[in-house]
């Protein structure tokens, strides 16, 4: 309990890495084209799914059974939006990278003749 | 304290996190940032079992097998079509999932006094939280057309929009100053109905935008609960998510050449009441599979308009194998994709790579609408919006700004239609009735193979 509020006591830090992470954020995907709107939207709606891991952390130390089905529910729905999204986004993103193929093959076809 | 190894290897999942957010904007390492960041995902959550003395372990790894099975089961059932609903289903549970966590925090917090910081970031969380669950799922709704997809704007809105936020800002201050479920509960609730009303009054065409927006609000909730948590991954990822999610938000809106204000209120100055909600019973010229089939084999350029009613009847195959007898016929043949063609923004480059159409053939608007001067013919298949002058013509209809494709300047317009219906949007569409237009009626796909048959039929 001290520790925590040691850590805590100390929010300029937080605020910094806060801070920088806005601006990264920002900076990544600065130049995205409209083709890649789609993915990348559900792509960042995984990343936020990491919650699971603060879900986790509650549930793995609730006192009480209420609070656990609480925090059990927290991890199923972290779960959901994590590795759905992460699923979803790859189901997209061999779609963009199939006719390529298939180009490369006429491509290759035509050398051939 | 969390020992320094698992801090690295917080780091590492974070990085991973960045060169995900990277990838992702670029066609060429889309994919592999994807898997990056899921590596780093899964990173995260061995090291904090390893890291933490979690108890109820069984519970709990049953608890992530079963979201593992809804999540991968619904990512794979879904069809292309349907991605912007399952985007926001997946966004407003991993919303709800963020308040919960702070609700549980707060149940622990009240034993000690709790740090003031620790107690606005409960309070942030559990809000917005509720806000990005409940508006997904009233997004979800009008996508998947369980409710109406038109912009629901009621007398008192504004006032009942003013006092929610204010009860928003007392229950808040209530919490902080008195921390308690009552408070938290309430705050989730009053949470849960603003996120219904910011999304009743935006448009069905409007509605990705929204989950864009309520995206960079769960972001941000996840990077207040990490600050909660001490846990330093759950801050810069969601501090990732939340200033990605805004600017892409506002890229989208861009593409739509409307504000995100506009957007989310536009609706509320009574602009929108202009979209037809009847069929209209003007004339039009309309046309068989075999007229259609022989302007399109004597044309020299034809540019394709694809919209998200191609998709529905799943007739893009079909359009391609039409595509591709044209240019063996010597015709140029182009697809004009709107930013905004399909569903959300990009959708239409899913919906059409799916179907094997090779990229190069995907124009961009900027590109390709100089170019509809030079068309022969314009084929608007299962399109609407994105072509209609209205954009341009009357100010007061919820489109008006959005750039359009000029499909009116080719000097044949086909479209293909189910019925007269308006579009997503609700707007009766000028260019149907031009003399320059013509209409072919029917289901995208049974029209599109008769057309190809009849176009085959010239060809021998």
């Amino acid at each position: 309990m001290l520790e925590r509020f040691f850590v805590n006591t100390d929010p300029i830090i937080w605020l910094t890495i806060f801070v920088l992470a806005v601006f990264v954020g920002i900076e990544v995907i600065s130049k995205v084209s409209s083709t890649l709107h789609t993915p990348l939207m559900s792509g960042a709606n995984a990343i936020h799914g990491v919650i699971l891991v603060g879900a986790i952390l509650v549930a793995g130390s609730a006192q009480s059974t209420p609070i656990l089905v609480l925090g059990l529910v927290a991890v199923v729905l972290a779960s959901i939006n994590m590795v759905g999204g992460f699923v979803v986004t790859d189901r997209m993103l061999v779609m963009f990278s199939r006719p390529k193929r298939a180009l490369d093959k006429s491509a290759h076809r035509e050398l051939e003749q | 304290m969390t020992p320094a190894w698992a801090q690295l290897g917080y780091l590492i999942a974070a990085v991973c996190f960045i060169v995900a957010l990277k990838g992702l904007s670029s066609p060429k390492h889309a994919r592999r940032g994807n898997l990056i960041g899921a590596a780093g995902a899964l990173l995260a959550c061995v090291v904090v079992f390893l890291v933490s003395d979690i108890q109820h372990l069984l519970p709990i790894l049953a608890a992530i097998a079963a979201g593992t099975a809804i999540g991968v089961v619904g990512a794979y059932r879904v069809q292309m079509t349907q991605m912007p609903q399952l985007v926001a289903l997946f966004n407003g549970v991993g919303g709800g999932a963020a308040a919960i966590v702070a609700i549980i925090e707060l149940t622990e917090m009240q034993r000690g006094t709790a740090p003031l910081f620790d107690l606005i970031a409960t309070a942030f969380t559990i809000l917005v939280g509720s806000v990005s669950f409940a508006g997904s799922i009233v997004t979800f709704l009008k996508l998947q057309e369980l409710m109406t997809t038109r912009p629901v704007v009621f007398a008192g809105y504004p006032i009942l929009y003013g006092l929610g936020l204010l009860a928003a800002l007392g229950f808040s201050i209530g919490l902080v100053l008195m921390p308690s479920l009552l408070f938290a509960v309430l705050l989730a609730v009053v949470g849960a109905g603003l996120g219904v009303l910011l999304v009743l009054p935006v448009g069905g065409a409007d509605v990705p935008i929204v989950i864009s927006l309520l995206n960079a609000f769960t972001g941000l909730t996840v990077a207040a609960s990490g600050y909660l948590l001490e846990n330093i991954l759950l801050l810069v990822a969601g501090t990732l998510v939340g200033s990605a999610g805004t600017l892409l938000t506002r890229l989208m809106a861009n593409a739509m050449g409307r504000s995100v204000i506009n957007i989310l209120f536009g609706a509320l100055k009574g602009g929108s009441s202009l979209g037809a909600t009847t069929v209209s019973d003007r004339p039009v010229k309309s046309a068989g599979p075999a007229d259609v089939a022989i302007l399109l084999a004597y044309a020299q350029r034809v540019i394709i308009v694809p919209g998200y009613g191609l998709a529905v009847a799943q007739a893009q195959h079909a359009l391609r194998q039409l595509v591709d007898l044209l240019e063996e016929r010597g015709v140029q043949v182009d697809y004009a994709i709107h930013p905004v063609a399909g569903r959300m923004p990009g959708h239409m480059n899913v919906l059409l790579a799916e179907a094997q159409v090779p990229y190069e053939q995907l124009r961009e608007m900027d590109e390709i609408d100089p170019e509809f001067k030079q068309a022969d013919v314009a084929l608007v298949v299962g399109a609407n919006d994105v072509v209609n002058p209205a954009a341009e013509t009357t100010p007061g209809a919820p489109i008006y700004g959005m750039p359009i494709l000029h499909a009116n300047q080719a000097r044949q317009v086909v479209f293909m239609k189910r019925s007269m219906r308006p579009g997503f949007a609700g707007i009766e569409n000028e260019l149907l009735y031009q003399p320059a237009t013509t209409l072919l009626f029917g289901d995208a796909k049974d029209t599109m193979s008769k057309l190809l048959a009849e176009l085959k039929a010239l060809t021998v």
